[in-house]
């Protein structure tokens, strides 16, 4: 198996390949204006580093976001024409799963990023691999409650210590953590077939409270978490005729 | 034949998303995907419904393309993909996809100029373009007369609109007259059944002392919607076709007396018509009929490829192929105020900025009249 996990949901623009062992290389850089720009030679390098070619991957991953819309869809766009253009399967997993996995975590915790117009997404975790809740977007002061006692991990916690005063590392998203959770998950879930899905995305886990096949730790289409419907507004230079 | 290049390009830089596929200037596939329907009731395109469009859209219209030329993407020479100017989240989704499928098949990339791109579709219509050509391009976002005397690198901006886009007027005043979005070919069709004298709306920037070559909508417009409500609040009948074919008229002498005149101003026989507004059966007429008289040559593609489609950026980016332009670099970025002189963005800075250079000392009107974009 040779899997490439990409993320671009949070300003981290985040690069890793995996083996099904380990980690082979991967690479994170953190420009939140620039995702378009930097993905690809990110993927270059990662590749280059591992002496690998991207035909020879078999397993596309992609953080689905929640996360602003302009840079989610890079990764996404990226990972679906590399998915059409390669014929290999690719399987989306929500963001903040792979923050929740690189905290390693064992009790309850929170994830939040930062979803801008002060606002955070986050989700609430039983342990590192363990999602409880689905993934959403709100004003922090409205979790206190919710998310009072507990740590809290991402860059969504550090912006709003009033809310998340027990903020844990990691900060930014790292598809290193993102693709050592896919191989898990494809690691935990042999097909009966023994072969791999043949359409995008795959048909997601079975369902089931708690563990790898819960339905917040499992795979996702390979769609946008968008959690907020889109901004309807015709451009700025755009003017209304108002007959007077 | 086989010998010339095989280029896919994709287009999503306002509300299509467009792949298409040619061989040298032979058209093979055309593939829309349009998301204009979720944008009418907001009486415009609103950018991030776009996108998400965008997004869902990208692969399968990919998938569509390839399998109506019946071509394998491993046999392709080239992808292209329009940089700018457009909508930045658009162009984005467009961007990101083409270089992926770029490095994925080993192929190289070639972000290319949306407006040379809408020049260089005529190839596919009417065979190589003539150098230099003039070419009158109007559409929802864009009116432009731009002399193109190497559509791979040498695009000058001669003028533009300094308010509203052509196409953008035609939408305002068929929302004034309720018809709907967009409203350019309502008010086509409702035009043919008025009298295009009837009423006398005002020709911008026609006068001795303004620009020769710049275009404004905007006071025709609310000249309209005035005559319009005046009529309303009068208790009259609004004489919905006299006032489609007058508006259509005022818009359409404007840009083809412009465009005739840069033809004769800088010695050029050819003219070139493109943009959505291009499919305006009086513009076409005109423009014939003016062009005629003037001894110019008239090249109008179809309707469809008028509109923006990825067709029109393939024809680009074979030619680009074909003349041995550079190739862009895997950092290419969407870029939303491209300038029309950037035909394409080529990998290396230094190659970019003397191109650059070299473009804008041959421009004496707008330096960003590309800048308008979507
Ligand atoms: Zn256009």
């Amino acid at each position: 198996m040779l899997l490439l996990a990409v993320d671009t949901a949070t300003p981290a623009i985040t690069v890793a390949l995996h083996d099904g062992d380990s980690v082979l290389a991967a690479e994170s850089d953190v420009d939140a204006r620039r995702h378009g720009e930097l993905l690809l030679p990110a993927v270059d390098r990662v590749l280059a580093a591992a002496g690998a070619r991207l035909d020879a991957v078999t397993d596309l991953v992609v953080g689905v976001g929640p996360g602003p819309y302009t840079g989610l869809r890079v990764g996404i766009a990226t990972a679906l024409a590399f998915g059409s253009a390669l014929g290999v399967p690719v399987r989306g997993l929500c963001t903040l799963d792979g923050l929740a996995y690189a905290s390693g975590l064992d009790g309850p915790f929170v994830v939040a990023t930062d979803a801008r117009r002060k606002e955070v997404y986050w989700a609430r975790y039983a342990d590192a691999r363990t999602r409880v809740t689905e993934p959403a977007v709100d004003r922090p002061a409205d979790l206190a409650d919710t998310v009072a006692g507990l740590p809290a991990v991402g860059a969504g916690a550090t912006l709003y210590p009033d809310v998340f005063p027990d903020a844990r590392g990691p900060g930014h998203q790292s598809a290193a953590a993102l693709a050592s959770l896919a191989a898990e998950l494809l690691a935990a879930r042999p097909l009966p077939d023994g072969g791999a899905p043949a359409a995008s995305g795959g048909p997601s886990a079975p369902s089931g409270p708690g563990g790898l096949d819960s339905p917040g730790a499992g795979f996702l289409p390979p769609l946008p978490l968008y959690l907020r419907r889109p901004d309807a507004q015709v451009p700025k230079n755009y003017k209304v005729v108002t007959p007077k | 034949m086989a010998d010339e290049p095989l280029v896919l390009g994709i287009e999503t830089s306002c509300d299509e998303t467009g792949v298409g596929i040619v061989r040298g200037t032979t058209l093979l596939a055309d593939a829309v995907a349009s998301s204009v329907d979720e944008h009418a009731r907001f009486g415009g395109v609103v950018p991030e419904v776009a996108s998400r469009a965008h997004l869902e859209a990208m692969v399968p219209t990919i998938e569509r393309a390839l399998a109506t030329a019946g071509v394998s993407a491993r046999d392709l020479d080239g992808i292209a993909v329009t940089a700018g100017p457009g909508l930045a989240g658009a162009l984005l989704v467009g961007v990101s996809a083409a270089k992926a499928y770029a490095y994925a098949l080993g192929k190289p990339l070639y972000g290319v100029n949306h407006l040379a791109s809408h020049i260089c579709v005529d190839q596919l219509e009417h065979g190589p373009l003539p150098e230099p050509t003039m070419a009158l391009l109007v559409s929802g976002g864009h009116s432009s007369l731009l002399l193109a005397p190497d559509i791979t690198a040498d695009v000058r901006p001669l003028g533009a609109t300094i308010d509203d886009a052509a196409g953008e007027a035609f939408d305002k005043i068929a929302r004034v007259l309720h018809l709907g979005f967009p409203g350019g070919p309502v008010i086509d069709r409702l035009a043919r059944e008025g009298d295009p004298a009837a009423i006398a709306f005002p020709r911008g920037l026609t006068g001795p002392r303004d620009a020769a070559y710049d275009f404004s909508f905007s006071g025709l417009k609310t000249s309209v919607a005035r005559w319009i409500e005046a009529k309303r609040s009068a208790g009259e009948d609004v004489p919905v076709r006299d006032v489609a074919a007058s508006f259509q008229e005022a818009v359409v002498d404007v840009l083809t007396r412009k465009a005739v005149r840069a033809c004769k101003d800088e010695g050029v026989d050819h003219l070139m018509i493109g943009g959505g507004v291009a499919a305006n059966s009086r513009l076409r007429a005109m423009a014939e009929e003016r062009c005629a008289r003037a001894g110019i040559i008239l090249r109008v593609p179809r309707p469809g490829l008028c509109t923006d489609n990825g067709a029109m950026v393939a024809a680009l980016g074979a030619e680009m192929v074909a003349r041995g332009r550079s190739a862009s670099a895997w950092d290419l970025s969407a870029d939303s105020s491209l300038p029309v002189t950037d035909t394409h963005v080529p990998a290396h800075e230094a190659v970019h900025a003397a191109a650059h250079a070299a473009a804008h000392a041959h421009s004496h009107v707008h330096a960003h009249a590309a800048g308008e974009g979507h």
